[in-house]
């Protein structure tokens, strides 16, 4: 690929060209020394003001039917808003199965609306960075949110949602043993707690015991902000109004407290991190591929090999320098 | 192989922006109810109209025999009818995806 | 009904001839295949005898035609009463163009009248929604408001006649447009007779023509049946459909048990209603596939008739012998069609039509040899009444009733059957009934493994289809030269977007806003919704805009992935 076509791309996808951001975003996926030119470019605009919000939470808690509706609202108020959907539905044996599309197709026409499905296969060490470098060009290009939904398990995951202003946390009615669990993990990372299928018998439970969690500060909120619990029905249209607002209400939190630029700050250092480990990891990936241990007996060579490989590896580093 | 699902019913104009901004290697839709010349038409004319010729299209359905040529004459690439083996729609993917990206590094 | 003694030197004999003459005979030629099964996967031995039957109790399992367990039939003399009804699916293009063929087929003597529908009619879409576009009129007939009902039944007298609808989701509004229809053709309430589908579970496992979620589809099909119950003593309010989950690719014995397993859970709803069983159960009718696999179909249809029977009896304390009845309309396997050397359909189309003869059905629809390629063509069609009316009048069959009864591979594969299928209620039941399982996912996880097993079978050529995995010479081109049927699709939607456009600024649009009020606030209520659709479909509201007030109150439906 030469610069031309990619500054091309870049100069239309910042007129909104949906079909340049869309290869813009394979770049990052597939390809790391234009991903590396891209971001290059994106980078060198140091002001960021895109707001950058996860959800996370259970597989089938309504997250994705939930950010449908919150477009929708979103919508109305000019909003530039893009949707990575970080949840591969079914991880096929040499594949992946992406379904969170489906819930959010009636956007698909919008002309404010940007959706991207990633797969957690295929990328290996490479998720983290793809989607942490998909935000910074979404930043770049003008959109005023970015959405990023992910089950939120594993290192890669994590790194995406550490990298979002705004965390919420989707769950739903009847899941008494799931909230154990998530107590102990992704439960400490909300911002805002959301009580989805509370169309449903069992909601008003689930509801009083998250809140015991809550009000007895079991839970506590990140950057000093006390997280809030809200009730919402996705498939039946209520509460989402309540989400919007205190998803906007959580942003005056952390710009008030000056959060919000130093959390673009780590990200875009997470980011050069991200980066070079990828570009190691992928070496590495490579070369233990190809080693041959018959030919190489002995822990001592078989380092010895890996150790010559990865340090050309690190003087290509150069090529993009 | 990543298969993007966008559920059933979808119009022309969703599937190609669909098409767009997850920036696909194949395009495959599946019409029983009849009205495949009328959207075939309709989705062409509107990928064509946004600049994209190197998406391949397939159909799966029931298409009459009449109708065929005029389908391939729109431009997409291969119809399959019932009856047509998984293997043989797997390959056909396969081949089209890889000579999309081959020729896009020409 | 063995003596034991008999059976006892018979089981001595089978020894025997399983050491002597099969193993010679094996020497000679070994068998075709290493494990002979049905479709569905039931295995089979290479003979039956006396054994297999022997604790099939004659009177419990059998009983006689038209009595309890109903196996042999529901009716005492069957088809030597009178034949099956032969009700061929009909309706496309225009209101106009329906309304021709309707006519038409009158006059050849057709007195049950059989509509489909165009997709966006299906969805509950009006012909000028940008949905629609392209679809108006294809696969069936366009029909948006009262107006369209109107013109198809424009000089057909419909108290003589019966139609049945093949309609889901939008039954409560397409009954409407019929019953209003009726109503002002001087028809009273008493004399409406037909069919509404209105079966939304089957919809969630296999035709996916949902609109609503499966709790409110369920209560609004439940209003459907409960109003009719009420209303039109000869409406069937609906049609518990086995079909479409079988050519979604379940198995017989998957089609058997979540077509029965619907038909418990609307039983329960309706009870829960208040409704007494026999008040309503002898209203409820069935709609079974007949596939390929001659034997285990008359199985099927025997079983299900068996079971029906006993969980009306037994579970729900029917009373009335009419409430004990399963009655059902059967089609042949669309599936089992296929595009290569297609004229081969009609021999496939004559084996599955005489399975459901032989198993005792009420009605049959008959497909077209060129169905995988297209609406059947008139050729197509009238083949396929032919092939229902050689079966009739000349091979003899119709003249006596349950004539496979006492065969002991069929009474052995009836039981194997019901028993497989009584497995699946069972796991359903304890899921909470077939909403509960729908919700979960629990029968189109099931019917998407089935269907993805059987693919593979024909792949790996374990199953045959002649044309397909065997005997291949391409051959779709046979059928160029049958003539399509001929519709001028832009002109249909053209004229359909326009009579709109005209209704919309004639009619009284005040009434109408009241009307779709009326209409959101007692579904807000949770009311019964029919007399106010019943309403809103007289003021000419449009079918459109009713399903929309009812998709804003009770949500609409977005299927999660089966994988
Ligand atoms: N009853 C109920 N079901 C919901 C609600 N929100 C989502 N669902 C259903 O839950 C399932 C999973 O939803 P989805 O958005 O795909 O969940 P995700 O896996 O977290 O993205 C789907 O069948 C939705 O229709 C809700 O508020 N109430
Ligand atoms: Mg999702």
């Amino acid at each position: 690929m030469n610069n031309e076509y990619l500054y091309e791309l870049i100069e239309k996808a910042k007129r909104n060209d949906k079909g340049s951001i869309g290869k813009l975003l394979t770049i990052l996926e597939s390809s790391p020394p234009e991903a590396f030119k891209l971001l290059d470019i994106v980078l060198r605009e140091t002001k960021s003001k895109a707001h950058v919000i996860g959800f996370t939470g259970i597989p089938g808690s309504g997250k994705s039917t939930l950010i449908s509706k919150l477009l929708s609202f979103y919508k109305k108020e000019n909003c530039k808003i893009a949707v990575i959907a970080i949840d591969p539905t079914s991880p096929l044996s040499r594949g992946a199965f992406l379904g969170d599309r489906i819930r959010m197709q009636e956007h698909s026409l919008a002309p404010n609306v940007f959706i991207r499905s990633v797969s957690t296969r295929g990328l290996k060490g490479g998720l983290s960075f793809a989607g942490v470098a998909m935000i910074e060009v979404f930043d770049y290009l003008g959109y005023d949110k970015v959405f990023i939904e992910t089950v939120g398990i594993g290192q890669a995951e994590t790194d995406i949602m550490n990298s979002a202003h705004t965390i919420i946390v989707v769950t739903m009615p009847g899941i008494g043993d799931e909230i154990q669990a998530l107590k102990a993990g992704v439960m400490e990372i909300g911002d805002i707690y959301v009580l989805n299928k509370s169309d449903k018998e069992e909601s008003q439970k689930t509801f009083e015991y998250l809140n015991f969690v809550i009000e007895s500060n079991e839970l506590v909120g990140r950057l000093g902000w006390r997280p809030k619990l809200l009730k919402t029905s996705a498939l039946m249209n209520y509460g989402i109004e309540d989400v919007m607002n205190a998803i906007e209400e959580h942003l005056q939190y952390i710009i008030e407290h000056r959060y919000f630029d130093s959390k673009a700050y780590l990200r875009r250092k997470l980011l050069v991190k991200l980066f070079i480990e990828k570009l190691l990891i992928d070496k590495l990936e490579l070369e233990f591929e190809r080693l041959n241990i018959e030919e190489t007996p002995g822990l001592r060579n078989q380092l010895n090999v890996l150790r010559e490989k990865i340090a050309s590896s690190l003087k290509e580093l150069e090529l993009y320098i | 192989m990543e298969v993007i699902y966008t559920g059933v019913r979808q119009t022309p104009e969703q599937v190609v922006e669909t098409a767009i901004q997850e920036d696909v290697d194949v395009i495959g839709v599946s019409i029983l109810s009849g009205a495949h010349i009328t959207l075939m038409k309709r989705l062409m004319e509107n990928l064509r109209a946004k600049g994209v010729h190197d998406i391949p299209v397939f159909l799966g359905g029931t298409i009459p025999l009449p109708d065929i040529s005029e389908i391939e004459g729109m431009g997409i690439d291969r119809v399959f009818l019932p009856g047509t083996s998984l293997q043989e729609i797997v390959k056909y993917v396969y081949d089209a995806a890889l000579n999309k990206r081959k020729k896009k590094h020409e | 009904m063995f003596n034991e003694e008999a059976l006892e030197e018979l089981e001595d004999k089978i020894r025997k001839w399983e050491k002597s003459t099969v193993v010679k005979s094996l020497e000679r030629f070994r068998e075709r295949m290493e494990k002979f099964t049905t479709l569905s996967g039931i295995t089979i031995k290479n003979v039956y005898t006396p054994l297999d039957v022997r604790d099939i109790d004659y009177f419990d399992k059998l009983g006689l035609p038209g009595e309890y367990p109903f196996t042999r039939g529901i009716h005492a003399t069957m088809y030597r009463g009178r034949l099956w009804t032969m009700r061929m699916f009909s309706g496309y293009g225009s209101p106009e163009d329906t309304n021709k063929r309707l006519k038409y087929l009158i006059a050849h003597g057709e007195t049950g009248l059989s509509l489909a529908f165009d997709y966006p009619t299906l969805i509950g879409l009006d012909a000028d929604d940008p949905q629609a576009c392209g679809e108006v009129g294809v696969c069936g007939v366009s029909v948006s408001s009262l107006k369209d009902m109107e013109i198809i039944y424009n000089g057909i007298d419909m108290s003589s006649i019966t139609t049945n609808m093949t309609i889901n989701p939008p039954a409560p509004v397409l009954l409407s447009m019929y019953v209003a229809t009726a109503e002002k053709q001087g028809v009273t309430y008493e004399r409406i007779g037909g069919t509404t589908q209105n079966d939304p579970l089957k919809e969630f496992i296999a035709q996916k023509s949902y609109v609503f979620p499966p709790e409110p589809a369920v209560k609004i099909s439940m209003d459907v049946i409960e109003w009719s119950i009420k209303n039109l003593p000869l409406w069937n309010p609906i049609s518990i459909s086995g079909y479409h989950i079988r050519e979604a690719g379940a198995t017989a014995v998957q089609e058997l048990a979540f077509t029965i397993a619907d038909g418990i859970e609307y039983v329960r709803q309706l009870i829960l209603r208040g409704l007494n069983v026999d008040e309503f159960a002898h209203r409820l009718s069935f709609f079974f596939d007949a596939h390929i696999n001659f034997f285990e179909e008359i199985a099927k249809f025997r079983a299900a008739r068996r079971m029906w029977a006993k969980i009306m009896k037994e579970w729900f304390n029917a009373e009335k012998e009419r409430s004990l009845w399963l009655r059902f309309h059967t089609q042949t396997a669309g599936v089992s069609l296929t595009a290569q050397q297609p004229f081969n359909n009609i021999v496939r189309t004559t084996i599955e039509a005489l399975a459901a003869v032989l198993g005792g059905t009420q009605s049959l629809h008959t497909n077209s040899l060129d169905e995988p390629f297209r609406v059947p063509s008139e050729f197509g069609a009238k083949i396929a009444l032919r092939t229902q009316q050689i079966i009739a009048y000349e091979t003899g069959v119709a003249d006596v009733v349950d004539p496979l009864a006492g065969s002991y591979y069929i009474e052995w594969l009836t039981d194997e059957i019901e028993e497989q299928a009584w497995k699946y209620i069972d796991r359903i039941e304890k899921m909470g009934g077939m909403l509960e399982a729908v919700k979960k996912g629990y029968p189109q996880r099931e019917v998407t493994e089935a269907s993805y097993r059987f693919q593979k079978e024909v792949e790996e050529r374990k199953k045959f289809i002649v044309g397909v995995n065997i005997y291949v010479e391409g051959g779709e081109e046979e059928i160029r030269n049958v003539p399509l049927l001929d519709i001028n699709q832009e002109e249909i939607e053209r004229r359909q977007v326009e009579r709109l456009r005209k209704l919309r600024m004639e009619r009284n649009n005040e009434a109408v806003q009241s009307a779709l009020n009326k209409l959101s606030k007692a579904a807000s209520r949770n009311e019964n919704i029919m007399p106010y659709v019943l309403d809103a479909v007289k003021s000419y509201a449009t079918l459109g805009e009713i399903m929309n007030v009812l998709k804003e109150v009770y949500g609409i439906w977005v299927e999660p992935p089966i994988y």
